[in-house]
């Protein structure tokens, strides 16, 4: 009976996800599909809604044991607010990857990697595309 | 890093000395079950027992996470820091979740503990990582533990069994005297909140509910020392939060001074040994079906050389027989 206890759930538990907006940006139709996305992928996602700032979002993610964080941005703002959203989380301790989606334009990927952000989907990312990099950078923090 | 491999044991004691990561580590251990959730739930053992645990229930969209964020800020008002379990449902197709709670929750995320939880297949309003995750913040010192149930409908009464105060919480338009009437969510209830009282209808809502608990009178289903509050409120102001909170402090004291509390701590012990059972026997069960013998026995009901009733107690028979080995 034991083992029954042990084995049966362990192995199945979802990737949990903190999805949200930072700042000013109330465009919200992508992170709403990118949400069903995720869960149709089996994930569990922990949405925030709109205007967090860092420290909202950080606490968000320690409460809810995250393995992700992903933030949708339309606001040309992911310059400036990605890499303070990594500096909260590294402040925090926070050792999970962080995913950026939305509007962002070819030449500002590679700064946005640089910068320590795990994946960048581009508007027109697949759905597999979304899942699969949200697996992949999961697996390898 | 370290946090994702350290031992339940030195979690334990970081989440006692105030961790809040630490917390939020030992409720995913909790919610995953196994040999590591076993050794939380004697770790924390230990230390539970203080925290009132509080279970907010009531259909989708009844402002129940509304609510909960305004009682969580009147609390803090009152000095006390609180934990929330905030469940949702996960997919029955593809186990996924969309956890919303805290975005109504915005407000207060800072100060209390908010953890959103998903049912992950369990039906009751509940996930059967209740118990163990109410245990850890019970132990590490928030109270009371606030348990927001899915939106439910009449029979997930789950939160009765995991709760020492159960709060349903109704809206204008819910039905007519019968609804009120039928057997169900309104029976289990410790405190009424009519919430949206602004719109139309909240004075019958209030009626119905009145009317409904003077026949819990006339047939003898009453507790003679308490009777359930029917509070109004209109959580987006935050109208009447005052007073569910002084009635949640009321049906506490009468726990307290009936030897009530020992009835109900005893039913949620019951509750979380069944569920444990329950859980073992659905493994046992499921491997059994999966064997070849369970096929045979399809094969032979299909070819109509077997019920269907006598293939089920061959199955159970052997189930049985396989236990005493």
């Amino acid at each position: 009976m034991d083992d029954g206890l042990s084995s049966g759930t362990e192995a199945a538990a979802p990737i949990r996800v903190v999805l949200t907006k930072l700042g000013l940006d109330g465009h919200d139709r992508g992170i709403k599909v990118v949400a069903r996305i995720l869960r149709d992928a089996g994930m569990e996602v922990v949405y925030l809604g709109l205007r967090q700032t860092t420290d909202s979002i950080v606490a968000a993610a320690v409460q809810e044991d995250a393995d992700a964080i992903g933030l949708s941005m339309h606001n040309a703002g992911h310059m400036t607010l990605a890499p303070a959203m990594l500096k909260a989380m590294a402040e925090a301790e926070l050792e999970i990857p962080l995913v950026v989606g939305g509007i962002i334009p070819e030449d500002d990927v590679q700064s946005l990697s640089d910068a320590g952000v795990a994946v960048v989907l581009g508007p027109g990312a697949p759905s597999e595309e979304v899942v699969n990099s949200v697996r992949a950078a999961v697996a390898a923090a | 890093m370290s946090l994702r491999t350290s031992p339940p044991e030195d979690l334990v004691a970081r989440a006692l000395d105030g961790d809040r990561r630490a917390v939020g580590r030992l409720l995913t251990l909790v919610e995953r079950g196994g040999a590591d959730a076993e050794t939380v739930a004697s770790l924390t053992q230990p230390h539970a027992g203080r925290a009132h645990v509080v279970g907010i229930t009531g259909s989708p969209g009844a402002g129940k996470s509304t609510l909960v964020s305004q009682l969580v800020a009147g609390i803090v008002d009152n000095g006390t820091v609180p934990a929330v379990l905030a469940v949702d449902p996960s997919s029955p197709l593809t186990g996924g979740a969309i956890l919303g709670d805290r975005v109504r929750m915005a407000d207060v995320d800072g100060v209390a503990f908010i953890r959103s939880v998903a049912t992950r297949g369990h039906a009751g309003g509940l996930a059967l990582s209740i118990p163990g995750a109410t245990r850890v913040l019970d132990a590490v010192g928030y109270s009371p533990v606030i348990i927001e149930t899915v939106g439910v409908g009449q029979v997930e009464v789950d939160v009765t069994a995991a709760a020492d105060t159960t709060v349903v919480v109704v809206t204008p338009g819910m039905g007519d005297a019968v609804q009120a009437n039928k057997a169900g969510l309104l029976e289990v209830a410790d405190i009424f909140v009519v919430n949206k009282a602004d719109r139309p209808g909240a004075s019958d809502a209030r009626r119905d509910l009145e009317l409904m608990l003077e026949f819990s009178h006339v047939t003898g289903q009453e507790n003679e020392n308490y009777r359930p509050p029917i509070l109004m409120t209109n959580s987006l102001d935050g109208d009447g939060v005052a007073e569910v909170l002084s009635a949640i402090d009321t049906h506490r004291r009468f726990l307290d001074d009936s030897g009530e509390r020992a009835v109900r701590t005893r039913r949620r012990i019951r509750f979380e040994i069944e569920n444990r059972l329950a859980m073992a026997f659905d493994v046992t069960l499921a491997q059994r079906l999966a064997e070849p013998a369970t096929e045979a026995l399809i094969d032979r009901v299909a070819q109509g050389d077997l019920s269907v009733v006598d293939a089920a107690e061959q199955l159970r028979q052997m189930m049985l027989g396989s236990r005493e080995n």
